[in-house]
């Protein structure tokens, strides 16, 4: 799925003779070695933070602190599943609008008179069903899981419009309700539940992606499918899997969410596919698969929220907020690119004009 | 092809290079290199991957300016700022893979970005028919000009290139390795075109890792070694050991060192394998030990029936057993577990994840056995790759390096190192050596002889002929999606492979003593020639479990008549 574009193949040619290095990323052999883009955008947090600690009064209390990482929750959620499918070369832009239905039929459940320990299991199951479908769409039916999920995106969010309708449901009972807001934080520091559920899951995400057999198989399905599949790796079911577990994951948050606000709605975490991808690609996982770190995608999640919380304590409207955090995401997929082709032009001007030469047929 | 005599020295090249330098960083591709072409003459330009070859065309191309030394045009200094100031120059370069826009027709692609205009900037279509037209008789062949250059075949996408070539006037025609991707009578259809050319006055430079080829087609020779020039002469006076001796810069020993092996039980079989529209009724074996290849043409099956075999694809109808036990159709993951391995034809797309590094590679196929408690321990995989990349002397800086860095032949050696990490039983190779330097393909050569003498039952497809009779122990030859003829070691060679491949021959591939009591004698076309003389004692031992159907020859135009007496 990714033979790079030969525009981009801009790499000083190999001791001679060899095929052409693939150029895209040769920045890594450069000075460009040492610029690892998830080691930069973890700087980056580490510079935003301390920006914010000298600039805005009150960023640094540990109760907005709380408050920061809890609004960032969901997101954080939705961004491991998405971090793995992406590395595998897929995408699910489904999963807010389960999240919208998760959250719509926990409200419809609880206005109708369930428990809610009932109702979080069949919320799942539900999630578990909805990425289920996705991954049968993509691994069975064999279309690319961009159309799928931009399909299920809007078939999720009416699912939740027909259950809930424009009806709000409130009055969770209290004891969940607590859990999921900032004001409970776990013992002795400022992390609030919601916010340590999402550590654990992150290790272990970056466990299955870094360590395991899994992520191996992971990567490079994102790279190089039919190599993969040729070396034996179940490539259907890997994908099927990951939908299933991100819709489940999505179906979770929606849960959080409903809690964390208190407000059970149909249109809830409307739009946050977007920034969970932009989370994502932030944290330099390359949209083309095969490509990227957890960690990163971790203090992509972290920058965006930390970015948020700035702003807002600033008095910066929302629109702003989005367009910030659009401008950073085109930053962070320009960069690393600009950084490869600056790099090989260093190294050899002419073999850029040699590939595009190549792609356009040498005709002028 | 007729061999001219070599171009006279009296008059000045049409294309020379003078003492030309190039580095790379720290990489010296090309030091102090001469080159002569002449007006008239077919050059060859022979070489190790790695030699400089690449370089030195991409510099007659204009692609890269040289560090030092001149490029002279007609005796007189020039210099190309990019390549389409040599092409104004009158050098086309044909490249191995060719770069035609699939959804233009053939007449489009010719005379993209500059097709004759009518009133308004109209594009005259008529005229740009009529030229291409035009080209393609004077080539001698027969493409219509509104074809879609999408399902094309390589050499017929090469013949637009070359018309292309021609539409700007070209007087230097290099070619980089065109033959790779093609079938016997596309190559000869294609160096008819060349020796046209050339016959016109055209000065074309040849490169191809088939030494063969090079003596049929070249007066002369250049060879390179290390960036370096090692010798410019005629071809008059050399033999192909000569010409390897200068490419290598050592004895490479037997070229194809076939090991007599005794071959062992059945390791492979395969039973009346059938996908719809590809191939039909396939049915052989391979014993331990043994080293069987799959002959043919390109198109004829071959990739198709060793993808299916390995579960790649499914298959409609058939079976595979590996040691006895049927395989469950259509899951490499299950092949993998029954002890098969698929070393795929396409390197770059299927057998390598270009981007991932050298143990990430060869890791792949042993997931399951590097882990501990699920976790891949990192010494295990590292140890798989640096034990393998030592067994197969492969080249590289670091474990960590992406294979995209390296050789086409380390390439494959990653690849072939990942297959037999995973110490399988039958080793199927798809074109073990096809791109690869003459070095590296005579260690393939020998691993996988000392393979099949250590027990391994390997199937190999090839389309090189002298690769194919100089290692198997029994050639299978498929004909449009059919097994058409078996054909045991001794009784191989070339005549005899081309025309199974071609349709042509009707032989049985049996030896004669094995068919003694003749069953109802199958009706043998018209025109078969006579059998093949066969020493009695010279047999191949009998195939057991073989269908005596499969063996049947087809129909005199290769049609594939109904089965009679298949088991």
């Amino acid at each position: 799925m990714n033979a790079p574009p030969a525009t981009r193949a801009a790499a000083p040619e190999p001791p001679a003779g060899g095929p052409p290095v693939e150029g895209h990323r040769e920045a890594r052999r450069g000075p460009g070695r040492f610029l690892r883009w998830d080691a930069a955008v973890g700087a980056l947090l580490v510079a935003a933070f301390l920006v914010g600690t000298g600039t805005t009064e009150g960023f640094s209390d540990t109760a907005n602190l709380s408050a920061a990482l809890n609004d960032t929750a969901e997101i954080a959620l939705l961004a491991l599943p998405m971090t793995l499918l992406v590395v595998a070369g897929q995408v699910d832009l489904s999963v807010a609008s389960m999240l919208g239905l998760s959250s719509a039929l926990a409200g419809a459940l609880w206005d109708a008179g369930w428990t809610f320990e009932t109702i979080v299991p069949v919320c799942l199951v539900v999630g578990l069903l909805g990425g289920l479908l996705n991954g049968w769409l993509v691994t069975r039916v064999g279309l690319p899981s961009l159309a799928v999920t931009i399909g299920t995106l809007t078939l999720y969010r009416g699912l939740a419009s027909v259950v809930l309708g424009n009806k709000a449901v409130a009055d969770f009972p209290e004891t969940y309700a607590r859990w999921a807001s900032n004001t409970e934080t776990v013992p002795g520091t400022f992390v609030p539940y919601p916010l340590a559920l999402f550590a654990v899951l992150a290790v272990c995400a970056a466990l299955a992606l870094h360590c395991t057999g899994f992520g191996r198989a992971l990567f490079a399905v994102g790279a190089q499918e039919d190599a993969a599949y040729f070396a034996g790796v179940r490539v259907k079911r890997l994908k099927l899997i990951l939908f299933a577990v991100s819709g489940f994951v999505a179906s979770f948050a929606g849960i959080v969410y409903t809690l964390r606000y208190g407000s059970a709605r149909a249109d809830n975490g409307l739009g946050l596919e977007l920034t969970v991808v932009a989370a994502v690609l932030l944290g330099g996982i390359d949209f083309d698969g095969g490509k990227g770190t957890l960690g990163g995608a971790v203090a992509g999640v972290l920058l965006i929220g930390v970015l948020n919380n700035l702003l807002t304590l600033n008095d910066v409207s929302h629109e702003i907020q989005v367009i910030v955090t659009g401008a950073l995401l085109i930053v962070s997929v320009l960069t690393p690119r600009a950084i490869a082709v600056l790099t090989a032009r260093k190294h050899r001007r002419t073999a850029i004009s040699e590939a595009t030469d190549t792609a356009l047929g040498k005709a002028p | 092809m007729s061999r001219t005599a070599p171009a006279g020295a009296d008059r000045a090249p049409v294309l020379a290079l003078r003492e030309v330098n190039k580095s790379f960083g720290s990489v010296r591709a090309l030091r102090g290199v001469h080159l002569d072409l002449y007006a008239g003459e077919t050059h060859a330009l022979a070489g190790e991957n790695g030699a400089g070859k690449s370089t030195l065309i991409k510099i007659l191309a204009g692609v890269h300016t040289p560090d030092g030394g001149t490029v002279l045009l007609d005796g007189s200094p020039a210099v190309f700022h990019g390549p389409a100031a040599a092409r104004d120059a009158g050098i086309a370069v044909i490249y191995q893979e060719p770069t035609l826009f699939g959804d233009l027709s053939i007449a489009e692609n010719i005379f993209m970005g500059r097709q004759p205009r009518r009133f308004m900037g109209r594009i005259d279509h008529t005229a740009v028919r009529e030229a291409t037209a035009a080209l393609m008789d004077r080539l001698g062949v027969d493409l219509h000009p509104d074809r879609a250059a999408r399902g094309l075949s390589i050499a017929d996408q090469q013949i637009v290139e070359i018309a292309k070539a021609l539409s700007f006037d070209a007087r230097v025609l290099i070619m980089d390795e065109p033959t790779a991707a093609l079938t016997g009578s596309e190559t000869a259809r294609l160096f008819a075109v060349v020796e046209a050319l050339r016959a016109e006055g055209a000065a074309v430079l040849f490169i191809s890792h088939r030494l063969g080829e090079i003596f049929e087609l070249c007066t002369r020779v250049t060879t390179l070694r290390d960036g370096r020039l090692v010798a410019s002469e005629s071809l008059a006076g050399l033999t192909e050991d000569d010409l390897v001796r200068r490419m290598v810069g050592r004895e490479l020993g037997e070229l194809y060192p076939k090991q007599e092996t005794r071959t062992g039980e059945v390791a492979l079989t395969v039973h009346r394998l059938t996908r719809e529209g590809v191939f039909r009724d396939i049915s052989f074996e391979v014993h331990k030990g043994e080293i069987v290849a799959l002959a043919g043409l390109v198109g004829a099956g071959r990739s198709e029936v060793a993808q299916a075999v390995f579960g790649v694809d499914r298959p409609d109808a058939g079976e595979v057993r590996v040691a006895g036990k049927a395989l469950r159709p259509g899951s490499p993951t299950a092949a993998m577990g029954a002890g098969l391995a698929l070393v795929p034809e396409d390197r770059r797309q299927r057998g390598l994840v270009m981007e991932a590094s050298i143990e990430r590679n060869i890791g792949l196929t042993g997931l399951g056995s590097l882990g501990r408690g699920g976790l891949v321990r990192r010494a295990a995989e590292r140890a798989r790759a640096g034990d393998w990349g030592l067994k197969l002397r492969l080249k590289y800086d670091r474990l960590s390096d992406s294979v995209s860095v390296l050789s086409g032949g380390n390439q494959q050696k990653v690849v072939l190192a990942k297959w037999l990490a995973t110490r399988p039983t039958v080793l199927i190779v798809d074109e073990p050596t096809r791109g690869i330097d003459v070095g590296t393909k005579a260690e393939v050569h020998r691993l996988l002889t000392s393979l099949a003498a250590e027990g391994l039952a390997i199937l190999m497809v090839s389309s090189d002929l002298p690769e194919v009779l100089g290692m198997a122990d029994r050639v299978l030859v498929m004909h449009e999606g059919r097994l058409v003829s078996e054909i045991p070691r001794d009784r191989a060679d070339e005549e005899t492979v081309m025309a199974a491949a071609t349709g042509r021959a009707h032989q049985p591939a049996a030896p004669a003593g094995q068919l003694q009591p003749q069953p109802p004698e199958v009706p043998h076309p018209p025109g078969r020639p006579p059998g093949p003389q066969q020493s009695p004692g010279s047999q191949q031992p009998p195939e057991p479990g073989r269908p005596p159907g499969s063996q049947q020859p087809p129909g005199p135009e290769g049609s594939p008549g109904p089965k009679g007496g298949a088991a």
